[in-house]
């Protein structure tokens, strides 16, 4: 059976301040995959993703999601940004944040209605934030904060999901909420695309994988291609993981 | 004229009455768009685009000539719109950063603003009394005009504000976000800052250029303090903003040689200075108690602790020992005793105490508590 | 010129060059509205010295004045400590709320107090020469020039003196505090000098003018160079060429000297802003443009390189694979040629030997320097340069 490709990525090329951060970028992700981008620091993994979902310009390349420019295909994509990214003392609660999930849907001037909330609640339900909804966000912990933040993209109810290391400052019980919720998404048939860090856990928690410093190194399936070879071209240096069968 | 003079006289007396309304419309407005400035780090571009109004007075003036003030605030308008977008193309296109930019902007624009204003000063022809008010501001010269201007003004605000206050919340919360939405951030960008422009701009008559920053500020400062929801920080700004601008009117009217913007900004600050402190979640004094009662319960906690691992050696657990071996253990003070002994933890009988059996279990579940949480 | 004349420009020279010392560590420390905060907030400071001295230009006077600026700082450290407010709101909260202090006092006190508010903000400078210093009864210049003299003395003497911990600690506090020098001795003795510096310069030029001799010279100065020397040295020069200029013409407009001197500054970033060599609006502009160009010709480059097919190498199809923007492909293939780079055999584009190498040298370069950027990258390869 041909699987679909979900997200196209041709001939990318991002410059950062005219510091170039990724170098042709050529890459496809079949639907219903649940994959990791590895890299080092300074890899360009978050600038792949925020290149993909436009928020910014590259210089070369386009990108595709089911076959068409992204521009036409924002409802079928969410976006959890990296926590560290907005101010949590902003003066709101988890379920407003939970709820501008909703804002994509209703496009401009259109307000939140119960509809909006009853399906902000539900997504709060799933990842265990109900009785936190009225909560100051700066009140929350990390992992309450990803979690909103995971509730926020559900909300959106898209095929695609991209996550900028969700797992970054969590704990256990939260990388562990996370990670269930992930795999419930591509069982359901969503493709799910994660910056990740924490290279022993990629065999554990991803099926397919993608390989990035500056250039793409290597793309597949987990079992296939994740090996110290790969590893060593992208890290640089002899890297050995050892992966438990 | 004292207070309550001047509170008799508001409703009676036009002009007193005139530029009450104006400094409350005034702080409304700039309370409400001053939430947006502090929320988005931009609290210091106020000062900057204030000081940059001033040449822009003085140009619209050499201009026409006029001392109308609807023409001079729309100098100021431009002028004051160009330094903000100066202030942009510097931190983008080179490396100087925005505090750089923020105070070269405004001490340059000033600095020929003051060039322009004492060049007008020498000519002879000119009419050019009044022009200096902008400078600190004279609420006194507000004309009923000026006051249907800002309430214009005011209005307009209200209506973007509440027609796209979804878009506003977003952008500031999380603008990355906000544009794989699909939103144009831009547009709602320039939206916000231009509002904001507009305000300061109609607030340089009443406070003039040097001390309108802290009429955004302030307010917003305030009211962050006692609200966790954006749209009652915005609407509890508005009001701070406007008491300031109402008290601040009453009392320099009430007193000789008082400029009103002065005042209102003190106003202002009072406003924050009793927020900080007596805010029930957030401010500095209910923050302290929390802080010592949180500590006085953690050293009972530490003293329960401590004399329930002696009981537990014992058979007896009521098995009296003497004060003095609690002596060299931190959490322990004679109030801290004291407390255990009212709370029935502990029984006293001179110089030795007990653990009651109520005691005893309370620390069991504790010492529990603490072993799980510890997993 | 007379003697008033020179003396005015000497003045505002000496207040130019004491200003642009602390003025270029406060832009390299990302602290250039302190000193707007502490140019406003100096004022009760200001009204209380002089209640007590009931003299402008007595050193306790300066002294006070300049306590009030050191405690502003401190206070908004304090406010920013608390976490109620983000960093520049505290700035912003603290220094009108000072400010407007010191206006009412002033206002209450009019009959007393012969201060003008006007005064404070913008200066005199044109009457400077006429309050005079005696010694024993021999006039030994104005007083401003004495005062203004000594603050510069006392700054030179403290930067050489700690021109390396100044330096250090500008650019790796971590680094700083390692080496054993205190961070916070260093940050307060530049707030110390830059409020003294501030309430010596207030009389002759007012407080606006200090901010704008503090800050714009040294940040035209970093337009043009990153050398922390070179850029003391200019931000010196640009400070005693506007305040020249700025004197003459404003004796031309017969205007006001401070508002003249900075509308000499406004002119001089100007035209770093737009001129300056590689960092200048325009260089800037046109560099984007030409690593735009170059960017895409190793992004053609290496797609040649990954593409054996011959459809992705077709002239004509070549916009439609590599989607280039902004970036005409005629204008990349014509360089590629140019650079012998690559081959066109029936309008089917391949890579020659030269080119091979060369988008392989780079990708190596780009990869193994994280932080090269491309425009180091011309020094290594002849094409960037010509």
């Amino acid at each position: 059976m041909e699987q679909k490709i979900a997200v196209k990525v041709d001939d990318l090329t991002v410059a950062y301040n005219y510091k170039p951060v990724l170098w042709d970028i050529d890459l496809e992700i079949p639907e219903g995959v649940l994959m990791a981008i590895v890299g080092p620091n300074g890899a360009g993994k978050s600038t792949l993703i925020k290149a993909i979902l436009g928020i910014l310009k590259p210089i070369a390349g386009s990108v595709s999601i089911y076959e068409k420019p992204y521009e036409k295909q924002r409802s079928l994509v969410a976006y959890v940004p990296q926590k560290g990214s907005v101010d949590w003392d902003f003066p709101t609660t988890a379920l407003d944040v939970v709820m501008m999930g909703t804002y994509g849907s209703l496009g401009w001037i259109k307000r939140p209605g119960q509809k909006e909330k009853k399906a902000a609640l539900e997504a709060l339900e799933k990842v265990g934030m109900l009785p936190f909804k009225s909560r100051q966000i700066s009140q929350l912990s990390g992992g309450q904060q990803q979690r909103i933040f995971l509730a926020r993209a559900l909300v959106q109810d898209a095929s695609i999901y991209f996550m900028d290391e969700p797992f970054q400052g969590v704990d256990a019980t939260t990388e562990i909420a996370i990670i269930n919720i992930l795999k419930e998404l591509r069982k359901a048939g969503k493709t799910v695309i994660v910056v990740h860090h924490d290279l022993q856990t990629v065999p554990e928690y991803f099926d397919w994988v993608t390989f990035l410093n500056v250039k793409k190194i290597a793309t597949g399936p987990v079992k296939d291609i994740f090996n110290d070879d790969n590893l060593t071209k992208t890290y640089g240096i002899n890297y050995k993981v050892s992966i438990q069968e | 004229m004292d207070l309550q003079e001047y509170f008799s006289l508001v409703f009676s007396d036009y002009t007193l009455r005139t530029i009450t309304l104006g400094t409350a419309i005034l702080g409304a407005v700039t309370g409400m768009l001053g939430s947006f400035a502090v929320l988005r780090k931009q609290s210091l571009l106020g000062d900057a685009i204030s000081h940059a109004a001033l040449p822009g007075i003085a140009i619209a003036f050499l201009i026409t000539g006029a001392k109308d003030s609807n023409t001079l605030l729309l100098g100021a308008l431009v002028s004051g719109l160009l330094g903000t977008f100066w202030i942009r193309g510097i931190i983008t296109k080179t490396h100087l950063k925005s505090d750089t930019a923020l105070g070269l902007i405004l001490s340059l624009f000033f600095g020929f603003g003051m060039l322009l204003l004492t060049f007008i000063q020498k000519q002879p022809n000119a009419n050019q009394a009044g022009l200096d008010k902008y400078l600190f501001g004279q609420a006194a010269t507000l004309v009923e005009s000026d006051v249907w201007l800002m309430a214009i003004v005011t209005g307009l605000c209200l209506f973007v504000l509440l027609l796209f206050w979804k878009e506003f919340k977003i952008l500031l919360f999380d603008k990355d976000y906000a544009k794989t939405l699909g939103f144009n951030t831009k547009t709602i960008d320039i939206l916000i800052t231009s509002f904001i422009v507009l305000a300061i701009v109609l607030g340089l008559q009443t406070v003039g250029v040097v001390l309108m920053s802290a009429m955004l500020l302030a307010p917003a400062a305030a009211a962050r303090q006692w609200t966790n929801s954006l749209s009652k920080m915005v609407f509890l700004a508005a009001v701070f903003g406007a008491f300031s601008g109402v008290f601040g009117t009453a009392i320099s009217s009430s007193q000789n040689n008082l400029s009103t913007g002065p005042v209102i900004v003190l106003v202002a600050s009072v406003f924050v200075v009793f927020s900080f402190i007596f805010s029930p979640s957030r401010g500095l004094l209910f923050r302290q108690i929390r802080f010592i009662a949180n500590r006085r319960d953690l050293e009972q906690q530490k003293t329960l602790a401590f004399m329930y691992h002696i009981a537990e050696t014992h058979d007896n657990i009521s098995h009296p020992h003497t004060i003095k071996i609690l002596n060299n253990f931190q959490g322990f003070t004679r109030k801290t005793l004291q407390k255990l002994v009212d709370k029935e933890y502990v029984m006293l009988d001179g110089t030795m105490w007990s653990l009651t059996q109520k005691g005893f279990d309370k620390a069991s579940n504790l010492y529990n508590q603490q072993a799980k949480e510890d997993e | 010129m007379s003697n008033a004349q020179i003396e005015i420009q000497l003045i505002a020279s000496l207040v130019a060059i004491a200003c642009a010392i602390p003025g270029t560590f406060l832009v390299l420390r990302k602290m250039a509205m302190i000193s707007d905060a502490i140019s406003h907030s100096i004022l009760p400071g200001i009204v209380v010295g002089f209640f007590i001295t009931q003299d402008l230009n007595s050193p306790l006077l300066i002294l006070l004045a300049a306590l009030t600026g050191v405690i502003t700082v401190v206070l908004v450290e304090r406010i920013q400590k608390t976490g109620l407010v983000k960093e520049d709101t505290a700035i912003g909260l603290v220094f009108p709320a000072l400010f407007s202090i010191g206006v009412i006092m002033i206002a209450k006190n009019a009959n007393d107090v012969h201060l003008d508010v006007d005064a404070v903000l913008l200066g005199e400078l044109a009457f400077a020469p006429f309050d005079r210093l005696f010694i024993s009864g021999t006039d030994v210049g104005p007083k401003s020039l004495w005062i203004i003299g000594s603050i510069l003395v006392i700054t030179v003497g403290l930067l050489i003196a700690f021109f390396k911990e100044l330096k250090v600690s500008t650019f790796d506090a971590g680094l700083a505090a390692s080496l054993g020098f205190s961070p916070a001795l260093i940050h307060y003795g530049l707030m110390t000098v830059s409020s003294v510096t501030t309430v010596g310069a207030f009389d002759a030029v007012g407080a606006i003018l200090v901010v704008a001799l503090m800050i714009a010279p040294a940040a035209s100065a970093y337009l043009l160079t990153t050398d922390l020397k070179k850029m003391l040295g200019l931000a010196i020069v640009f400070g005693v060429l506007s305040a020249i200029s700025g004197y003459w013409f404003a004796h031309w407009l017969d205007a006001s000297i401070a508002g003249s001197i900075t509308t000499m500054l406004g002119v001089l970033f100007l035209i770093m802003y737009l001129f300056a060599p590689s960092k200048g609006l325009i260089a800037v502009i046109y560099r984007e443009k030409q690593q735009r160009i170059e960017v895409s010709l190793l992004t053609f480059l290496l797609h040649l390189r990954n593409h054996d097919d011959e459809r992705e190498r077709h002239v004509n199809h070549l916009n439609e694979h590599i989607n280039w923007q902004k970036v005409r492909s005629k204008t990349v293939l014509d360089l590629a040629l140019k650079n012998n780079m690559i081959d066109i055999n029936n309008k089917i584009v391949s890579l020659t030997s030269k080119g091979d190498e060369f988008t392989s040298q780079a990708i190596d370069y780009i990869i193994t320097n994280e932080d090269a950027q491309i425009e180091d990258m011309k020094d290594d390869f002849f094409l960037f340069r010509g």
